[in-house]
């Protein structure tokens, strides 16, 4: 028996979708519109209970068993309180921009494949509610309309915390959003597809690689095979987000509740509560079929021959998703926010051109792979881009070094100077005679004395 | 007929945007409505068989293009409104002629759109199979020049935006450790107490000072003044004085 190529049952692919009668679709709609919400309930607490956890604390444990029903409460209160409208607000965009946030966020997950063809009542159907040839950028697309409702939340607050979240959360998404963006291309390169349906049918299989005569398998997972282009993208979906360790938007120290500042405990906050927590879960599901093979059961269960038919993969595409998700809760569990400036230094300056060299070499790799390419133009490109590259790397690390040789040079002459004249205060330490009201010629009162 | 439906449901979305952008008075309402208008277009080229030109709409039309011009607005200010002086000779008289010679181009497409035989997208994109090769195919084959050109122009643009505004800085930009040394060499002190204390010194051996400006006795370091009360060493200040002996007096009790 081939334990590593397991006979693959072919997934549906762009040419299955769109057949599907309209009660079909209804029934798919809703149920992710059911599926989020009840993410959404079940997120919070396990968020809550697991980073608790982390923190050696209990966390929710009073409403219901093991406190399962304290986001139920929590919605209920959040529906029962009096809705707040400040006097200064601009009322029209102070209402719509929480659903302009939370209808994209729902919006995007319906490119997302749960599954094979399934029967449905019947109905031979995908379990993936639309896939279109452009699916994973519907997701960008929608990302960048729910950002419109985070600065539409900061503006018509007229708060300056809350404008101040708004700014920031826009800058820091359309930014990472680019980064976000590049670290899909690598993807786009090896499945040939932007479909999402396709891109998971792509990792049904790693194929192999002929070299020297040689056939060596390759992985399927793109996580393996791209692992610089998911390493960008595990950073760009935290950034994305607004999570920890890029929840600047929000930043508790500096700008009280961000863009949410003026929002009190009611529907609108549950709103925005409800549309972070989507985000959260599409950009967990879209890494999850662009790199971890979407609804296909990882190896040591896809040997079993019915682990990738039927309804099956729903529950290792859930199993997934509570990983990543699970991801987010240790990553705000361990790191401290960031400062903004740092943030955008690396979004701009370290995720870009790392993923643009990425793309470069994964774009290399792929013209070697094509049947009829001409090596030699190909080899002759990759030596003159190398041999710039290292000379430029070289001209640099030398001016780098010499520039850092002097600036040593120059702390130790300080150094000098400063041990040849105490009174300048020789080291920086304090200095004895501070104007305490005992002076410089006091005795040292011993520790253990009294 | 579903194409039909949502051109006529769009089409009095986008004109009542675009009616809504030219009219409002408020600068943040009339980006919103561009972007309606913007959105809009996208859903009309989706209908149209064009799904990556609808994508690409929204993700570098909206989502950057406007998203940048609403960050312009949000910071000139919430209440500031258009300056309606005409600074331009003859404004009025330009603006009707380039209107009506943008009108006649509008006619002269619509009218070739409409008369002439449509070609229809499937013979275009059958060939290389599917919108999205066929797109790919265009740009980086036949129209691979003009599409670097383009992107040459666009980073010539963006090099020269920040070359002009690049402000040189002169001196170093001092780092927290040259700060730390230039405050000690200046004999400054050492951490000084937090904000909303009236205290000036956060030493061990310093009380705190009350509203009054008197030494709070509560905050006598009781282990030093038991060592001032033996060497008889008291502080040249009476009130400060009177109180190490005063929390010395009260331990022994």
């Amino acid at each position: 028996m081939n334990l590593m190529l397991a006979p693959v049952p072919a997934g549906p692919s762009l040419a299955d979708f769109g057949k599907d009668p309209l009660w079909i679709s209804i029934i798919k709609a809703v149920f992710i519109f059911v599926f989020l919400l009840l993410s959404v309930m079940f997120g919070v607490w396990m968020e809550r209970k697991l980073i608790s956890r982390m923190q050696n604390r209990y966390g929710p444990n009073r409403a219901g068993k093991f406190g399962l029903l304290q986001s139920v409460a929590d919605a209920v209160k959040m529906g029962l309180k009096e809705d707040l409208l400040p006097r200064t607000v601009d009322k029209v965009l102070y209402t719509v921009a929480p659903i302009i946030l939370v209808v994209p966020a729902f919006m995007a997950f319906s490119i997302i494949p749960f599954g094979p063809m399934v029967s449905m009542f019947g109905v031979e159907t995908p379990l993936q509610l639309t896939d279109l040839p452009v699916a994973v950028l519907f997701v960008l697309a929608m990302a960048s309309i729910g950002v419109y409702g985070i600065v539409l939340m900061g503006w018509s607050s007229r708060s300056p915390y809350a404008v101040l979240g708004g700014l920031r959360s826009s800058a820091q998404v359309v930014s990472y959003e680019i980064a976000m963006g590049l670290s899909f291309v690598g993807v786009f390169l090896f499945a040939g597809t932007l479909s999402t349906s396709e891109i998971v049918a792509a990792q049904a299989d790693g194929g192999t690689w002929e070299i020297a005569g040689l056939s060596i398998p390759l992985p399927s997972w793109y996580v393996v095979l791209l692992i610089p282009s998911f390493l960008i993208y595990a950073i760009t979906m935290l950034g994305e987000t607004n999570r920890v360790p890029f929840d600047l938007p929000e930043g508790e120290g500096e700008l009280v509740g961000g863009y949410q500042t003026e929002y009190s405990s009611s529907l609108k906050f549950a709103l925005i509560q409800m549309g972070e927590y989507v985000n959260v879960f599409t950009v967990s599901a879209v890494s999850i079929t662009l790199f971890f093979g979407g609804w296909r059961a990882p190896w040591p269960i896809s040997m079993w021959d019915g682990a990738n038919v039927g309804w099956w993969p729903m529950l290792w595409f859930f199993i997934k998703l509570v990983l990543v998700f699970s991801c987010f809760i240790w990553v705000r569990a361990s790191l401290p926010r960031i400062r903004y400036d740092q943030l955008m230094a690396f979004g701009w300056k370290v995720l870009i051109p790392l993923n643009l060299a990425w793309i470069m070499l994964v774009a290399t790799v792929r013209a070697f792979r094509v049947e009829d390419a001409n090596r030699g133009v190909i080899f002759t490109l990759a030596a003159i881009v190398l041999i710039g590259c290292f000379g430029i790397w070289f001209r640099f690390d030398t001016v780098l070094q010499r520039r850092r040789e002097n600036r040593a040079a120059e702390v130790e002459a300080e150094f000098e100077q400063l041990r040849d004249e105490p009174e300048a205060g020789g080291f920086p330490v304090p200095p004895l005679d501070l104007p305490h009201y005992h002076g410089a010629d006091r005795k040292e009162v011993p520790s253990g004395s009294n | 007929m579903g194409e039909t439906i949502t051109f006529w449901v769009l089409a009095v979305v986008s004109v009542s945007a675009a009616l809504g952008l030219v009219l409002s008075r408020r600068a943040v309402y009339c980006a919103l409505m561009l972007g309606v208008v913007m959105l809009s277009l996208a859903v009309l080229y989706a209908v149209q068989d064009a799904p990556f030109l609808a994508a690409v709409q929204i993700v570098v039309y909206t989502g950057a293009v406007m998203m940048l011009f609403l960050f312009v607005l949000m910071l000139v200010g919430v209440d500031s409104s258009d300056s309606l002086v005409e600074t331009i000779k003859g404004q009025r008289f330009w603006a009707i002629v380039a209107g009506a010679g943008f009108a006649v181009l509008l006619g002269l497409a619509v009218g070739n759109a409409v008369l002439s035989p449509p070609a229809g997208l499937l013979g275009a994109t059958q060939t290389a199979g599917g919108n999205v090769p066929a797109l790919a195919q265009l740009i980086f084959t036949r129209h691979v020049f003009a599409f670097e050109v383009a992107s040459a122009l666009l980073i010539t643009a963006a090099l020269a935006a920040m070359v002009l505004t690049h402000r040189e800085r002169l001196t170093e930009k001092p780092t927290q450790r040259a700060l730390a040394r230039a405050r000690f060499l200046t004999g400054g002190s050492v951490v000084l107490p937090g904000p909303g204390v009236y205290a000036r010194h956060n030493a061990n051996d310093m009380p705190a000072l009350l509203p009054d400006g008197s030494v709070s006795e509560l905050s006598v370091n009781r282990v030093i003044a038991r060592h001032d009360v033996e060497d008889e060493r008291f502080p040249d200040d009476p009130k400060l004085a009177e109180a190490i002996k005063q929390a010395v007096e009260e331990e022994s009790k």
